[in-house]
């Protein structure tokens, strides 16, 4: 039973004032100002879900380009544009902010027993400048500047020599300006993983939902200064005047990939381990029974993070390196698969030995086991160098990474949304069209990637925007495109049920599934404050504890553990999840959206090759951190 | 390991697909014509069948899962929120670890420590022969140390001789793959990287550029013909020499329009004042099959349409439509046509 309903008047009293300290204004000007972690993540649902709309058309548009040889359905330089900016909306701009700035910023507190994110504000920022990011990026695909060499981006076809217009400086700002809105989610990722968790909850009774966030947090801290570093290098060489990336004055074009792909490969990781975050959650509420291997699971979702920043040199065995080093390479990709073959027998000993039952949720979990282990299968054989320098820049990479990408992460983000609508809208969903979504898409998304495989072997290489006929690749193009079509049948179904179930459903309760974790403690959807009472956690599946729910409902009726007086939460030592202190929070602030407007300008002065306004942007951001920091809140 | 043949019907089996009998050519990893591609495609084989068996493994613990969806557990260990912890626990370290380990052990020390040597790039002394390769925006330029020849898009190799490919680029990244022949190598600006070539029958081999190079990345293949060593030795002497001139008639007129118009600022003949270096070497440019890097064949429609009109052919090359026709065209299309 949640705590949904005060036990009696003096309980009633305490959450209305909770209510009045921690609601939002209302209107337009509190999604504006808003420092509420559900509305921040409901803004990031929205807006990725409009980006993998324009990336997946995009998809569509590459594979009717592609479905018979020697078509004109899209000219080369649109084809070009097509598929970097394909690439770019569905890392950049659809995955990662889907997972963790959707997903991460909804359910984060709500699995830890948070009233908020560690740094509300920051939290806002991120998401102003993502949004700006993307209008900035897309921007360039409607004046038809889009970048066109890539999502990887290798020089020299990205210099000014050999891309002399604006396409490749969108790119280059549009990636650094994403990367300062990753950057903020992930640190204040880590803030809120290791110190606003409910007390009692200790790093061992932590929801593996967290520790995948926690990894990908990591990660992205890590990796992304190595991809600034390179896209500011080539902003440099293209603007400026420098040789970075030029063999003839010294500089050489292999920096860009080795700084490429020590982002890149993690980012990999980057992109399904939250996935992993959103199946471990799932798993346990669908087949009642805590995830088999708990504490093997946690480590193996840090250590796949870990390892992935020792294999990117996997990307560039056709360069012309050292054998030795390319064999260094080849055991650490070796290496990196052992934490997910953990990960993937733990999730199946989980279905085998607890009970199942397969409604959409866990169907789509069952289908990304099966899409990643696929994924990953042919993941391994790039293990053989001599195979992956066969097979690299062809169509089975393609395959191999789309049953990864597709597979392994959008499966679970489809799941994760299934999983948790009930609690975000306080709705049911339909099961019959959820099931229908599902097979569609699973059957979709094989129909269009695994004859990708077949087509690669028979020596089709990517980034082609057409193909001779008579070579014996007509076929498997066609057979992917009917498959693309299927796949985006599938996701309409799936949006057509959330979307009828949002008015029609019937009303869910807090916790329909017997969920295990905190947020099916609380009402659905979720009060602005969370959890009226700051709850007590003795296991990472606190909702299966009837005894420590009760004492929740105690604590409700005596007022304990409210923190009613303040827009206050605890903060706890990051280990042991002792209780440190009441921190005070901030509130709702304009300055996150007024910073990354002005952010915006700075950008685009850049872009144009305004430096002079672009410095005076500059001191306009400074001037906005001023505001910013004019407001914060007392210390007691 | 059995032939490549019958490997190949077998995995198509497997595959659950027909193969299409390809007329252009193939370029079919799975088809090899050395010992290099023998081996990585034998590779191949023996890492599907592996990979097989791991999905069914999977496959069959989820429909184990849905047939005993209505048991808890193992055995005795029912009760509680984790029955059958303990031989779950002893699944996820075998499965999950001791299998992975010694089978990609095996995998690693086969492929990365055997079959990687026999890909490798040769030393100088092995091979008899060496061939430069110089990518261009979209097409391939192919020179032959030590002899005056230089032709485009069309490489000729003897056949059962090991063959040194050197391969460097002009302006970006493009990358040489013949994959019936061997691996792929890229070509890096400022660095020379090399490649063996050993067919072992006559034949032609299709290749492509396989790394995205800019707007025709798609129209940047080639052909590779191993040729008996005498037939190649024939064909590598009249390579070297140079163009002879029209005696007369049309196609010294053509000759005339080639030296004094804009065509010999951008390609060469060797024996003429012509000596462009941005597009091909035309000098015997009869004798190829194909035009425009394996785009369109080599025939006199295909020649004139490409004079006129190679921005539709292949958008964004760089070679501009010439407005030129009647008789000039004509004359222009002779001269070519005699450049056997």
């Amino acid at each position: 039973m949640a705590i949904a309903t005060p036990p009696n008047p003096a309980a009633a009293e305490r959450m209305e004032r909770l209510e009045l300290i921690w609601e939002s204004r209302p209107g337009i000007l509190g999604w504006l100002t808003t420092t509420d972690h559900k509305r921040i993540g409901l803004l990031y649902f929205w807006t990725t879900l409009a980006l993998f709309g324009a990336g997946g058309a995009e998809a569509l548009l590459i594979r009717t380009q592609l479905a018979q040889p020697n078509q004109h359905v899209v000219s080369p330089q649109t084809f070009d544009e097509l598929f970097t900016m394909h690439g770019i909306t569905m890392i950049f701009f659809f995955i990662i902010p889907m997972t963790t700035g959707a997903f991460g910023n909804y359910l984060l507190p709500l699995l830890l027993g948070a009233r908020d994110m560690a740094f509300p504000r920051m939290n806002a920022l991120s998401y102003w400048i993502f949004l700006a990011s993307a209008v900035f990026i897309y921007t360039s695909l409607f004046i038809g500047k889009a970048p066109d060499a890539g999502w990887f981006n290798y020089v020299p076809l990205a210099s000014k020599k050999y891309d002399p217009g604006h396409n490749i400086d969108f790119y280059c700002l549009g990636i650094i300006f994403n990367s300062i809105a990753s950057t903020l989610t992930a640190g204040q990722f880590i803030v809120t993983i290791l110190k606003s968790r409910a007390p009692g909850m200790s790093l061992n009774r932590m929801p593996l939902f967290c520790y995948a966030m926690l990894a990908a947090s990591f990660g992205l801290l890590f990796a992304l200064p190595s991809l600034s570093a390179d896209t500011i290098f080539l902003f440099l060489d293209r603007n400026v005047g420098t040789h970075f990336f030029d063999p003839s004055h010294g500089g050489s074009t292999l920096l860009w990939q080795h700084l490429f792909w020590i982002f890149g490969h993690p980012e990999v990781y980057i992109l399904i381990v939250p996935a992993f975050g959103i199946a471990t959650s799932i798993i346990p509420a669908f087949t009642q029974r805590r995830l088999v291997a708990f504490p093997l699971v946690a480590i193996a979702e840090l250590l796949v993070v870990f390892i992935g920043f020792g294999v990117w040199a996997h990307h560039m065995y056709t360069v012309g390196m050292p054998t030795v080093s390319m064999v260094f390479f080849a055991a650490a990709t070796a290496m990196v698969i052992i934490p997910s073959t953990i990960q993937v027998f733990a999730w199946c000993m989980s279905f085998v030995t607890g009970l199942p039952t397969f409604r959409t949720p866990l169907l789509f979990i069952a289908g990304f086991i099966f899409m990643f282990v696929t994924g990953g299968l042919t993941g391994i054989m790039f293990v053989a160098i001599p195979f992956d320098q066969q097979v690299t820049d062809t169509y089975f990479v393609i395959a191999h990474f789309h049953y990864i990408i597709f597979g392994a992460a959008v499966f679970p983000i489809f799941g994760g949304m299934y999983y948790w609508f009930p609690k975000v809208t306080g709705k049911l969903y339909f099961e019959r069209p959820g099931q229908i979504s599902f097979w569609l898409i699973f059957l979709g998304t094989n129909l269009l990637f695994f004859p990708m495989h077949i087509v690669g072997l028979l020596g089709m290489t990517r980034r082609v925007y057409t193909y001779p006929s008579g070579i014996g690749w007509t076929a498997y193009n066609l057979a992917e495109t009917i498959g693309g079509f299927v796949t985006l049948g599938g996701i309409l179904v799936l949006l057509g049920n959330l979307a009828v179930s949002y008015f029609r459903g019937p009303p869910s309760g807090p916790d329909p599934w017997r969920g295990p974790t905190l947020e099916w403690t609380t009402s659905s959807p979720p009060p602005e404050y969370d959890f009226a009472v700051i709850p007590r956690v003795t296991s990472a599946y606190p909702n299966w504890d009837p005894a420590d729910r009760e004492a929740d409902r105690l604590k409700l009726a005596d007022g304990v553990l409210m923190l009613e007086r303040g827009h206050e939460q605890p903060e706890v030592t990051p280990v042991d999840g002792r209780l440190a202190r009441v921190a005070h929070m901030p509130h709702e602030s304009p300055w996150p959206a007024v910073l990354a407007l002005a952010l915006a300008l700075l950008f685009t002065m850049l872009l144009i090759d305004r430096w002079g306004t672009a410095g005076i942007m500059g001191i306009v951001c400074l001037l906005a951190l001023v505001g910013w920091h004019m407001q914060e809140p007392e210390e007691e | 390991m059995k032939g490549p043949r019958r490997d190949r019907r077998f995995a198509f089996l497997v595959l659950g697909v027909v193969p299409l009998a390809g007329c252009g050519g193939s370029q079919d990893s799975l088809a090899p014509h050395s010992h290099q591609a023998r081996d990585i495609a034998n590779l191949f084989w023996w890492m599907m069948g592996g990979a097989w068996i791991g999905l069914a493994l999977v496959v069959g613990l989820l429909v184990w899962s849905y047939k005993r969806r209505k048991r808890r557990g193992f055995g005795d260990d029912v009760e509680g929120d984790k029955p059958g912890e303990k031989r779950s626990w002893y699944a996820v370290l075998g499965l999950g670890i001791a299998m992975p380990i010694v089978v990609i052990s095996t995998l690693f020390v086969i492929s990365d420590l055997f079959v990687i040597k026999t890909t490798q790039a040769p030393a100088s002394t092995t091979t008899r022969l060496t061939v430069k390769v110089i990518g261009h925006q979209w097409w391939w330029e192919v020179r032959y140390p030590g002899t005056n020849a230089v032709t485009a898009n069309e490489l000729h190799i003897p056949v059962r001789t090991p063959v040194r490919v050197e391969v460097t680029t002009a302006d970006v990244i493009h990358s040489f793959w013949v994959p019936e022949l061997n691996k792929k190598v890229d070509t890096i600006p400022g660095q020379t990287n090399v490649v063996e070539l050993d067919a072992d029958q006559p034949g032609r081999y299709r290749g492509q550029c396989a790394e995205f190079c800019g707007l025709q990345h798609a129209h940047m293949a080639m052909y590779v013909f191993a040729d008996e060593p005498s037939a190649f030795r024939r064909w590598l002497s009249r390579e070297e020499k140079p163009a002879q001139s029209p005696s007369g008639g049309l196609a010294a007129d053509g000759e005339r329009l080639f030296l004094n118009g804009p065509c010999s600022s951008c390609h060469a003949i060797r024996g003429t004042d012509a000596d462009g270096f941005v597009g091909p070497d035309l000098t015997h440019v009869a004798s190829r099959t194909t035009l425009a890097a394996v785009t369109i064949p080599n025939d006199r429609d295909s020649l004139r349409n490409w004079i006129v009109d190679s921005q539709h052919v292949k958008p964004g090359n760089l070679m501009p439509n010439f407005s030129v026709s009647g008789h000039k065209l004509d004359a222009l299309v002779a001269y070519l046509e005699g450049l056997k």
